[in-house]
């Protein structure tokens, strides 16, 4: 009995985590597409419902009702697992978020290990898309996509070994509370280079522009997923929007302090602030991050492929490896404010 | 050297990101230049070359005097009159029959018109739900007139100075 409800309680986060995430990313395509309209200097969509709020409940109605279509002699079965390993995979990430303290689905000791590892199976989903959809632009699309995670991946996990060794542990609530302090705690500013260099892997990892040569539109007309349709291009859509919700709810996690008040500490702002709640302050910051995906998606243009690979190979990992010397150094000395 | 220091100064500090950033920032905050279609039109000039129309005298007499010169001038052949005495005499159309899919907007016929009867309106927003509805008979043509009259006659009253 006692294990049923725990298992009940179990279902429940789950359940509160996957509807908050649909939300978000129902929201964040709304923004997305108002927001590039902004700096195009059109309005975005404003049709349906009050300033197109509604905008996103439409198109998932249109996604849900169309056909699936499987093209010739793909192979049927791996064409619509796909998606679902996409899906599931963007999804189960988010086991181990902190939304404020102790307001985790599982707190694991080894976190980010364990993100490290979920978040490069995504790529399998992909991969496999790509393969089974019996397309060449898909196949090109999924390979691309493949070398540029694994490439991005290297950066990303030298600057998560740099966040470890500033924290001292591989749990997401510790490498949060060993930021506090005021604003100037965030490890974003003694490990601002891994700061950098994570986000924009991060941007690269997960295929957006200007890193999106895995559905470089002009060249490969959509890449991993140009032959699918319906609910399948859903999980597809759905799946790259929560990977860009976790990317910024990681940086915010591991460089802006979590759900940390930036006003820790500071006389007359901590208590005029006290009230808002830890995971506004998360939400917040992750918004941030998220404005940033579109802000850089509407500003610049497609890298080229060979250029991706030189700045993976040949500066994101020096400039990680060099800035994990200087921390090492910096915890070894206990540099003030932030490794005392 | 320097200039190699410099440069290694300039890509690592995201300097030309930050300012392309800049001006897609400031964009975001500009006043947009977008139209709400059905609500708000751009202003059509008086020439505008639209949907067909027949006009008429205050009166209510039909302007058109059956002269088949717009049917003569039309280079898409889209004009069709057939045309007879009216019971009063005078001669009229019992037919005349537009094809809007072969019709091309040249304004030849507005031109050739002596009467100024058969018109191009500003009306560019019409459609066709079923096959057919394509030809404007001359019942369909006198009541777009009738209906826009004000507009018509004000457009021609613009641009009069310049025929």
């Amino acid at each position: 009995m006692n294990e049923l409800i725990v298992l009940a309680v179990i279902v429940a986060k789950m359940l509160a985590i996957v509807i908050g995430l649909i939300i978000v990313v129902m929201l964040l395509t709304y923004l997305e597409r108002k927001v590039l309209g902004y700096m195009h200097v059109r309005l975005g969509p404003n049709r349906v419902g009050p300033f197109g709020l509604f905008q996103p409940i439409a198109d998932t109605i249109k996604l849900l009702v169309k056909e699936i279509i499987v093209p010739t002699n793909a192979n049927r079965f791996l064409f619509i697992i796909a998606p679902m390993i996409s899906f599931g995979t963007s999804l189960i990430a988010w086991a181990v978020i902190p939304f404020d303290e102790h307001v985790v689905l599982s707190n694991i000791n080894a976190g980010v290990l364990y993100i490290l590892t979920v978040s490069s199976l995504g790529v399998y989903g992909i991969l496999i898309a790509g393969w089974a959809s019996n397309s060449k632009y898909a196949m090109f699309g999924a390979l691309r996509a493949a070398a540029q995670s694994i490439s991005y991946e290297i950066a990303m996990g030298f600057a998560l070994i740099g966040v470890m060794m500033a924290a001292g542990s591989l749990n997401f609530q510790e490498i949060v509370l060993a930021q506090n302090g005021n604003i100037l705690h965030w490890y974003m500013i003694p490990l601002f280079p891994l700061f950098i260099v994570f986000w924009v892997s991060g941007v690269a990892e997960t295929n957006r522009l200007p890193f999106d040569v895995a559905e470089g539109e002009s060249e490969i007309v959509a890449g991993f997923h140009v032959e699918y349709s319906g609910v399948t291009f859903a999980l597809f859509y759905f799946a790259e929007y929560v990977n860009m919700t976790l990317i910024s709810v990681l940086t915010s996690l591991m460089f802006l302090g979590g759900w940390l008040s930036p006003f820790q500490g500071i006389p007359v702002l901590e208590p005029l602030f006290a009230w808002v709640p830890g995971y506004i302050w998360l939400f917040l910051k992750m918004s941030f991050f998220l404005y940033c995906f579109i802000w850089f998606r509407a500003t610049f243009p497609r890298y080229r492929y060979d250029q991706i690979m030189r700045l993976g190979w040949k500066i994101f990992i020096p400039v990680t490896l060099i800035w994990v010397v200087v921390i090492a150094l910096a915890v070894q000395f206990q540099l003030s404010p932030w490794f005392s | 050297m320097l200039q190699r220091i410099k440069s290694y100064i300039k890509s690592f500090s995201l300097v030309d990101l930050l300012i392309g950033m800049k001006v897609t920032g400031k964009y975001f905050f500009k006043k947009k230049f977008t139209l709400q279609y059905p609500e708000e039109r751009t202003p059509a000039s008086p020439r505008f070359r639209g949907l067909h129309a027949l006009r008429r005298y205050p009166n209510g007499e039909e302007r058109c005097i059956a002269c088949k010169l717009c049917e003569a001038v039309c280079p898409a052949l889209a004009i069709t009159i057939d045309a007879e005495p009216r019971d009063d005499g005078s001669r009229r159309t019992t037919r005349y029959d537009i094809d809007l899919f072969k019709c091309i907007y040249c304004g030849f016929c507005e031109e050739a018109c002596p009467t100024d009867s058969i018109v191009l309106t500003n009306m560019h927003d019409y459609h066709f739900e079923n096959r057919g509805e394509n030809i404007m008979t001359k019942d369909k043509l006198l009541a777009i007139g009738d209906r826009y009259e004000k507009d018509i006659a004000s457009d021609r009253a613009e641009d009069k100075v310049y025929r």
